[in-house]
């Protein structure tokens, strides 16, 4: 039986020192109309279960089926170089297999991990301190949100100022989880012509928030002028959220510097920190803040102190702000975090260091220009924003994008992503990492040029046959 | 021991470890920073230097390979702690789920190169429709925490959606893990608490007293928190719905009766699941958990997207436009869809059959091991009950006569290699251990835990202030709790 | 032994109440009370100028392993904070009824305190409680 090591003696006998006849003897309290038994059940969806070997044959050929494309879509989710350490270590039993560290002293392998963790996304967002990881990106904003009404008292207001070029879906997972609290999220609108925060629509704001948003990039790969929109929120009595990429933190100004006094909290998707695209998920969200409001940050968080003997140790603190003891007053409902990825992401990081990461980060941005400037030379391909960006950026087509990526699909490439039924028709985002080559960059720049002109005959033809 | 065998083991942090001269040269690109920073504005760059270890590749494997092997995990020491199912977690499921056409996928590439992954999926759907007797499932939850939130979000959604608004209350047995209540105001309720009776069930008559039109539902967990099965689930059912109220079930205790009792049977209307314990996907240190959804035909309509549609030739995501009552989106995509897959790969080795036997084997374990402490001398809680998958032991008789509780026993079994039961919670029950042992544990290794539990009781009598120090095996001694909140210490680099 | 003051209040929910010569209110948690929380590690105060009702939440005591509302125990605005425990919370267990103070109201209305338990009645609430 697999993973069941009793040998037929060995239930005999432990039935017998409980003193029963039978397994199902032991589920005599439960009311018989309840009783269901799923083995003997042959219609059930649920398959006679199948040898290593079958389910492997089956796995291989699903993974085949979804190929390994050349990918250019981002949007949330980055292709980067793993290196093969990194999932080497992460999985090794003693973490892959370990629960929370309730048991400190048995635990101080993932308590290190989780403090060197804290402290290095502490120094990438330059906030004072780090959670031990939220869910994803998108709830993680959510759980900002949350935090900045709670800090953010004297404000006495419950509304967020929420900026249109932050990721639309990011965007609906906040509304999902803080709706029922009562809270607003007022959305800003961004400059057509280049992509950031418009400024002045913001200056209207007359009435008093609790925070604003502040995405860097931007969802259109776009950098915003943080200094001066933290310095006008903090002017209005506002907090700053912070929404960023770790890896373009290598290059860019650390939250914690933007303006006079730095944003207050720090968020973000720890993906591109090693973390496998995995079709979405399972990722890593990140939390970071000033250290007065510590006592707001949700989620674990991993603590150096001494032991009997003065030794260092690693410990849970500040549990009392969690569930587990607050109950129905906890900050938040959360009672774990992404431990396997906060590992990952830690031996990252590790394997990488600053310089490494500075490197990846500069590459990312090379291959992005470089394919910008290959763009500029295909027809009709247009540029609708400025082109400050760093690894993303949006083009217009005057074709159907849905047709287009289609198209490049057919030629095994991840064209990029469909923004225009948030942002208006044929646009385009597309993201270009340090994996790419530049045969890849040609390849899809010939590709796409390709597609474009076969994909406007075939239109002009339609719109021939409709007209006559 | 030589000075150098002793800095080897000294404790250091990675950082300790760095020199900011050193390079990691081949798994970064080669690139001129500064020519790159040019082309950027000036405003967005950084200004100060990073700082992030530079420690080359050998070292830093060597640190983390060292610091995992400060753990207790599955794959080293027996883990009875109670209400998380700390069972074996295959390692096919591991392996298979990380092949190179699931693992880089990316969320938005084109249906046509998704087929494998959705097909996948749909089948999990549908194994945990199948083994749960709910009428549709959702997988996006990424952790059982946000599976309740969106079940109790989804409750709060059907009254709205009945204009029945003035329902403002979320009932939660005492007993209850403490994620019940902070989810039920997360989502807006005020929580009423109900008291457990002293055979572990509901009592039925507060209950009765505090149900009325301002009751929005319950948020239940069978068996118990307190390793007991609910005896009167049908009746409470029945009360809830008759009073226009719906039943949450919190699935942490989903591995004592997996394919003997479908949720659904017992009249439960939306249901999370913890894959990461009942389908042993891995812990992780602390996750990534998965907290599938489950519900009745009544609340299908509420359910978060996107889930997976299969029109009999190919598979499409069902998103919002189709599901316009949907409360919406809970992640950037669909959760945490490697270790879903896991659970996939979990659930096709298992079989129906094997599923059962999870459930057997996990209550025969249990109450093994229950009759073995209890013959030993140990007190049981619910000495009349029938253990689950879990059960209660109380230290009360230690802890007044040998001045030894819970928290000492718990140290004190880390220096025999065990990993210590949960501790003091339930909170009903005076120094409680709550111990689950799961189906992958050997006779023998449960008898080996008896036995360490009787030769700790003895040193209680001889030694007490042994307990008291307890542990001295392990890489640290008792930690200093109230420093670490008083004076924190977070973060490495920051000073204040 | 747990000590309980005779010259001050006390509530069901373990706050101790000193009447000072002008009528306002000092509010703090009882020795008892600070026995079972243990070594306290964080004190969260009310702002000065806040208005509280009777039985309304307005502080929270932390402690390693646990956390506790504190209940204003009559209508009251907030004239005073113990700043200090911010700093130095074992204050509240080294003592709990000088040093410990936590905050001071002024009553917003005429009152006579009849909800306000006396020590007799509060010992006997801790000696019913430890059983």
């Amino acid at each position: 039986m697999p993973y069941i090591p009793h040998t037929p003696d060995e239930v005999t006998e432990m039935l017998g020192t409980i003193g029963v006849d039978s397994i199902d003897e032991l589920f005599d309290e439960i009311p018989q109309e309840l009783h269901t038994h799923l083995a003997d059940d042959s219609t059930s969806a649920i398959p006679a279960g199948q040898s290593e070997m079958a389910v492997q044959r089956l796995l291989t050929e699903r993974a085949m089926l979804d190929g390994t494309p050349v990918c250019f879509a981002g949007g949330g989710a980055y292709e980067h170089h793993i290196p093969a350490a990194v999932w080497e270590i992460a999985t090794r039993g003693e973490f892959y297999s370990a629960y929370t560290p309730y048991q400190a002293e048995a635990s101080q392998g993932t308590l290190q991990v989780v403090y060197e963790f804290q402290s290095m996304i502490a120094s990438l967002t330059g906030m004072d301190v780090s959670n031990a990881s939220l869910y994803d990106g998108a709830s993680g904003l959510a759980e900002a949100v949350l935090m900045s009404v709670r800090a953010n008292r004297k404000a006495k207001s419950k509304r967020i100022l929420m900026p249109r070029n932050v990721s639309p879906v990011y965007r609906q997972v906040v509304e999902t989880i803080v709706k029922n609290q009562g809270i607003t999220l007022e959305l800003i609108d961004f400059e057509s012509t280049k992509g950031t925060i418009d400024l002045d629509q913001l200056k209207r704001q007359s009435e008093p928030f609790a925070a604003l948003i502040i995405p860097q990039p931007n969802y259109f790969g776009h950098l915003e002028n943080v200094h001066q929109l933290t310095d006008w929120a903090h002017e209005q009595g506002g907090l700053v959220i912070a929404q960023v990429n770790p890896i373009a933190l290598a290059l860019l100004e650390a939250p914690g510097n933007w303006g006079k006094n730095g944003a207050d909290i720090t968020v973000g998707e720890g993906q591109p920190l090693g973390i496998p695209l995995s079709s979405g998920g399972a990722y890593i969200g990140f939390i970071a803040c000033k250290q007065k409001l510590v006592r707001q940050l949700p989620g674990r968080i991993v603590g150096r102190t001494i032991d009997l003997d003065g030794k260092a140790g690693f410990t849970l603190t500040l549990q009392a702000r969690e569930q587990h003891i607050r109950r129905s007053k906890a900050t938040s409902n959360i009672c774990t975090n992404q431990g396997l990825m906060a590992t990952a992401a830690t031996l990252y990081l590790s394997f990488l260091g600053a310089d490494g990461l500075q490197k990846v980060a500069a590459a990312c941005v090379a291959n992005t220009q470089t394919l910008i400037s290959k763009l500029e030379s295909v027809p009709s391909v247009e540029f609708p924003f400025v082109k400050n960006v760093f690894h993303e950026f949006v083009i217009s087509l005057d074709v159907n994008i849905d047709k287009v990526l289609e198209a490049l699909a057919e030629e095994d490439i991840v064209g990029g992503i469909n923004i225009s039924p948030d942002f208006g028709e044929n646009l385009l985002l597309i993201c270009v990492t340090e994996t790419k080559t530049e045969d890849e960059l040609d390849f899809f720049t010939e590709t796409l040029a390709r597609a474009l002109s076969r994909l406007r005959s075939s239109e002009e033809t339609n719109n021939g046959e409709i007209q006559s | 021991m030589s000075k150098r065998i002793i800095e080897q083991n000294a404790e250091h942090l990675i950082f300790e470890l760095s020199d900011k001269n050193r390079r990691s040269s081949s798994l970064a690109p080669d690139v001129d920073i500064s020519a790159v920073c040019e082309n950027l504005p000036e405003f967005a760059l950084r200004k100060d230097n990073l700082e992030l270890p530079q420690v080359a590749e050998l070292q830093v494997v060597r640190h983390y390979t060292r610091l995992s092997q400060k753990n207790f995990s599955i794959d080293t020491h027996f883990y009875p702690l109670g209400s998380c199912t700390m069972k074996y977690n295959p390692r096919a499921c591991n392996t298979l789920a990380q092949l190179p056409g699931l693992s880089g996928r990316h969320p938005m590439a084109h249906a046509s190169m998704s087929q494998g992954v959705m097909a996948c999926l749909f089948d999990l759907q549908n194994m945990l429709m199948e083994a749960t007797g709910m009428k549709q499932v959702s997988l996006t939850p990424m952790a059982g925490a946000q599976g309740e939130f969106a079940g109790v979000a989804m409750i709060r959604a059907y009254h709205e959606h009945n204009n029945d608004t003035q329902r403002s209350e979320i009932i939660v047995p005492d007993a209850a893990h403490g994620t019940n209540p902070a989810t039920a105001v997360m989502c807006g309720y005020k929580v009423k608490e109900i008291p457990t009776n002293e055979q572990g069930d509901i009592d039925i008559e507060a209950l009765e007293k505090i149900i009325g039109p301002q009751t929005a539902g319950i948020m239940l967990t069978n068996p118990s928190t307190l390793g007991v099965f609910e005896r009167k689930i049908k009746l409470i059912a029945d009360m809830i719905h008759k009073a226009g109220g719906l039943l949450y079930y919190d699935g942490a205790n989903l591995n004592a009766i997996l394919g003997k009792v479908k949720p659904g049977d017992m009249g439960f209307d939306v249901i999370h699941m913890n894959l990461h314990k009942t389908f042993s996907t891995p812990h992780g240190g602390g996750g990534p958990g998965a907290g599938p959804l489950g519900v009745s035909e009544r609340l299908q309509p509420f359910l978060p997207v996107p889930m997976v549609a299969y029109d009999g030739q190919t598979y499409r995501w069902v998103t919002e436009k189709e599901q316009p009552l949907s409360i919406g989106h809970l992640s950037a995509w669909m959760g945490n869809i490697s270790i879903l897959l896991r659970a996939y790969i979990y659930a096709l080795l298992l079989g129906r059959e094997g599923m059962e036997r999870v459930a057997d084997y996990a209550t025969l374990n249990a109450n093994y091991l229950l009759k073995r402490l209890a013959d030993a001398g140990f007190e049981i809680a619910f000495p009349e009950r029938r253990a689950s998958h879990e059960f209660i032991l109380t230290l009360r008789k230690e802890a007044k006569q040998l001045g030894t509780n819970a928290m000492d026993f718990a140290k004190r079994l880390l220096d025999y290699g065990y990993h210590a039961p949960t501790t003091y919670f339930p909170l009903l029950v005076p120094e409680c251990f709550l111990i689950e042992p799961t189906e992958t544990e050997s006779r023998d290794d449960l008898d080996a835990f008896v036995e360490a539990m009787i030769k700790i009781r003895d040193e209680a009598e001889q030694l007490p202030d042994l307990l008291k120090n307890a542990p001295f095996e392990l890489p640290v001694k008792r930690l200093d709790d109230v420093k670490a909140a008083r004076e924190l210490d977070l973060n490495y680099y920051y000073q204040d | 032994m747990t000590d309980i003051p005779q010259e001050l209040k006390y509530t069901k929910s373990h706050e101790w109440v000193r009447v000072e010569d002008d009528g306002s209110l000092t509010i703090g948690i009882t020795d008892h009370a600070q026995g079972l929380l243990g070594d306290m590690v964080f004190v969260e105060l009310p702002d000065l100028g806040d208005e509280f009702e009777a039985e309304q939440d307005c502080a929270v005591v932390e402690s390693v392993k646990a956390a506790s509302d504190i209940y204003c125990p009559i209508e009251g605005e907030v004239i005073a904070i113990n700043e200090e425990l911010e700093e130095a919370p074992e204050q509240i267990n080294v003592n709990a009824y000088h040093e410990g103070w936590l905050f001071r109201i002024q009553p917003l209305k005429e009152n006579n305190f009849d909800d306000l338990m006396s020590p007799e009645d509060y010992a006997e609430l801790v000696e019913s409680e430890s059983h």
